[in-house]
């Protein structure tokens, strides 16, 4: 097993609602101020090994798109650290080192609002490069061609605008410009979630075949449990800002052991074992200005108990690296 | 399979453009039996969705449509105008849109506007009204319909949206309901339950759905029947379970192919080469043909429809046979050498 390239070490990041003007003059006319706090992710614990690709699963506002930014130095965590190599990705005053500014990229999952509309694509992929200094000015354009035909494009496209490609070609775009930097870590929010199957096939192909080549690390976000199987070494499952569940994704496919983890593979339709009788999870995904007491499950949980209601599970060891956070592993919930 | 109660026959959408014209939907035949749940299956641009607003006349200038009959109960759809179209509509068949927002006034509360949709075909009270709108939202599901009611939509979440969007369309127990991705831009858990809820209401209403979706697996979790589109035309029809099972047209098996979680994790996905065509810019013959792995020298001339067993039927020269089919693995191979 290599080292940890990447720890995430208790991390936890609030967003505090602004008051409104409204809410100000109210507040200086004396009444009584609300400050709403979205605990978007909270303590949340995980480490990357070098050459590997961890999944976070998980829908909407469970934070998965806050932990890749975080990690990637766009967001400061509110608390914990994460290291990078074993040095912080996140400054005191939330600027990065420049040096990790390079080495960790992110590739974002519309490929129609992350490229510069008004940039050539040769000038998005190489503006990075030449101003990090991996490459000279004037084997910038070369680099370029290189970078691009790594990933399928034709090298001849580069003084074309992001209009003039189809939305796999402009992901291809996006990942190109985040390998132009030479990354060691590489977080890639929903990167197919807005394309076509048959182009999503293309991309996930790219992608495995990069990370065969360049031995690439990674962290791979998506909703997509299926795509996540298929590319990642290891998966976490997240509900509400927190993990609930980390397992090799073999094991986790195969057995999974946290209620929410089984309602999510149950409710996920299949192609191939025909028309099934749904058996959904019940209940809504509570919002996280407001989240349930406990273990955030519970309301919708068919195996809730009263401790669940009142005491947040640990996530603890439940096999040979796995873990899960829920109190039925552990005594009960009664 | 009882008297279809919506047949569309050789429909043809078109748009006129600066670059010519755009046939959208090019001769789409299929019918939806009472109580079935039609899948019609595409990517971006392969005209399902303007198939579904031809259906209910919802086409504007510049686009017209140019041909064929959309019959619902016998009635053809494409000749009623204005008035007849619009009593019509919402009545006998009735659309849910992708973003349920499209169909809720974000300034009205919800009662106002279902009472307003149910008074708009049925000369009914208010109160009646109300406490029809009421039953609406119990039908799909929505926990405590009446406070429900008294809310705006910008009080529900996403998920409730499109169950108030489906509980208006189903207000006069319509025929058929065009249904337009209508939980794409939803989590896995909530549509999941909305699935279900759909499942039931077609099996105890027999309210016909024609489901559009890019989604195999929601197709093959719920509907009947399948219909793939690409580039404006069916490419092929089938029972649901027969088309997963042995995809007969090599685009269907392309796409079935791709879904990753019907592969080894790590393995090879098969790839369709290629993206799909600009339908102002259509290769002469087969749209499919330089994409795919079966093409020879017959694709650059229109092909046929060719009828299989169980009333199945592919767009294509040179189908592919059943007996070579161990579907997912054979078409894979092929796919993995053609890319």
């Amino acid at each position: 097993m290599s080292a940890a390239l990447l720890d995430i070490d208790h991390v936890s990041k609030r967003f505090i609602k602004r008051p409104s003007i409204g809410e100000r003059i109210a507040g200086l006319l004396g009444a009584g101020r609300t400050t709403e706090i979205v605990r978007a992710v909270s303590d949340v614990s995980l480490t990357v090994r070098k050459g590997e690709v961890v999944g976070l699963v998980g829908e909407s506002g469970c934070g998965k798109s806050t932990l890749g930014r975080i990690v990637a130095g766009i967001y400061t965590p509110s608390d914990g650290k994460v290291l990078f190599d074993k040095g912080p990705v996140a400054r005191e005053k939330g600027r990065r080192t420049d040096k990790l500014t390079t080495r960790i990229q992110m590739v974002h999952q519309d490929p129609f609002s992350s490229l510069n509309p008004r940039m050539r694509i040769g000038d998005t992929v190489g503006e990075g490069p030449v101003a990090h200094r991996i490459v000279r000015a004037r084997d910038a354009d070369a680099y370029v061609a290189n970078t691009l035909e790594r990933v399928g494009l034709d090298p001849s496209y580069r003084r074309r605008f992001p209009h003039q490609f189809s939305g796999g070609q402009r992901q291809r775009i996006a990942i190109a410009r985040a390998l132009a930097m030479k990354p060691d870590l590489l977080v890639l929010d929903e990167p197919v979630a807005s394309l076509d199957v048959s182009i999503q096939a293309q991309v996930l192909n790219l992608f495995m075949d990069l990370r065969r080549d360049l031995d690439l690390t990674a962290i791979f976000i998506s909703h997509d449990l299926g795509v996540v199987r298929h590319v990642s070494d290891r998966v976490a499952i997240m509900y509400l800002g927190r993990i609930v569940e980390l397992a090799p994704t073999p094991e986790l496919y195969a057995a999974p052991n946290h209620p929410y983890t089984r309602a999510l593979f149950e409710s996920v339709p299949r192609v191939g074992v025909g028309r099934k009788n749904f058996r959904p999870i019940a209940g809504e995904i509570p919002s996280p200005l407001h989240p349930p007491a406990g273990c955030h499950f519970h309301p919708r949980c068919p195996f809730a108990g009263p401790r669940c209601r009142h005491e947040v599970p640990a996530l603890l060891p439940v096999g040979e690296g796995r873990l899960s956070a829920c109190h039925l592993n552990t005594g009960g919930t009664g | 399979m009882s008297e279809p109660v919506l047949r569309v026959k050789d429909l043809r959408t078109e748009f006129a453009v600066r670059a010519g014209i755009v046939k959208a939907v090019d001769g789409v035949t299929f019918e939806v039996g009472r109580g079935r749940i039609l899948g019609l299956v595409g990517e971006s641009g392969s005209g399902k969705s303007v198939t579904g607003y031809s259906i209910l006349g919802l086409i504007e200038l510049p686009g017209r449509i140019a041909g064929g009959e959309v019959l619902l109960n016998g009635v053809d759809l494409t000749k009623l105008k204005g008035e007849q179209i619009r009593r019509v509509r919402g009545a006998q068949i009735a659309m849910v849109f992708q973003d349920p927002m499209m169909t809720l006034n974000p300034v009205l509360k919800v009662s106002t506007q279902m009472i307003a949709a149910v008074r708009a075909h049925d000369n009914v009270s208010r109160k009646v009204a109300r406490s029809r709108a009421r039953d609406a939202l119990a039908t799909v599901g929505i926990p405590s319909p009446e406070e429900r009611l008294d809310a705006y939509p910008h009080q529900l979440s996403g998920g409730m949206r499109q169950r108030v969007a489906i509980a208006i369309a189903l207000l006069h127990k319509p025929a058929v309901i065009i249904a337009d991705e209508p939980t794409t831009a939803l989590d896995v858990s909530i549509q999941g339950q909305i699935l279900a809820e759909v499942r039931r209401l077609a099996d105890e209403t027999g309210t016909a759905f024609v489901w559009v979706t890019h989604d195999l697996a929601v197709v093959s979790s719920l509907a009947d029947d399948i219909c793939v589109m690409y580039a404006g035309r069916v490419v092929e029809t089938g029972a649901a379970a027969d088309v997963i099972a042995s995809p007969r047209h090599p685009y269907t098996a392309g796409l079935l192919a791709s879904v990753p979680a019907e592969h080894e994790p790590g393995e090879r996905l098969p790839q369709v080469p290629g993206s799909a065509p600009s339908l102002a810019n259509l290769p002469p013959g087969c749209a499919f043909a330089p994409r795919c792995f079966k093409a020879g020298p017959a694709c650059n001339t229109t092909p046929p429809v060719q009828h299989f067993e169980d009333g199945r039927t592919a767009l294509c020269h040179y189908p592919i046979e059943p007996d070579s089919c161990q579907p997912l693995s054979s078409t894979s191979t092929t796919y993995q050498n053609a890319s």
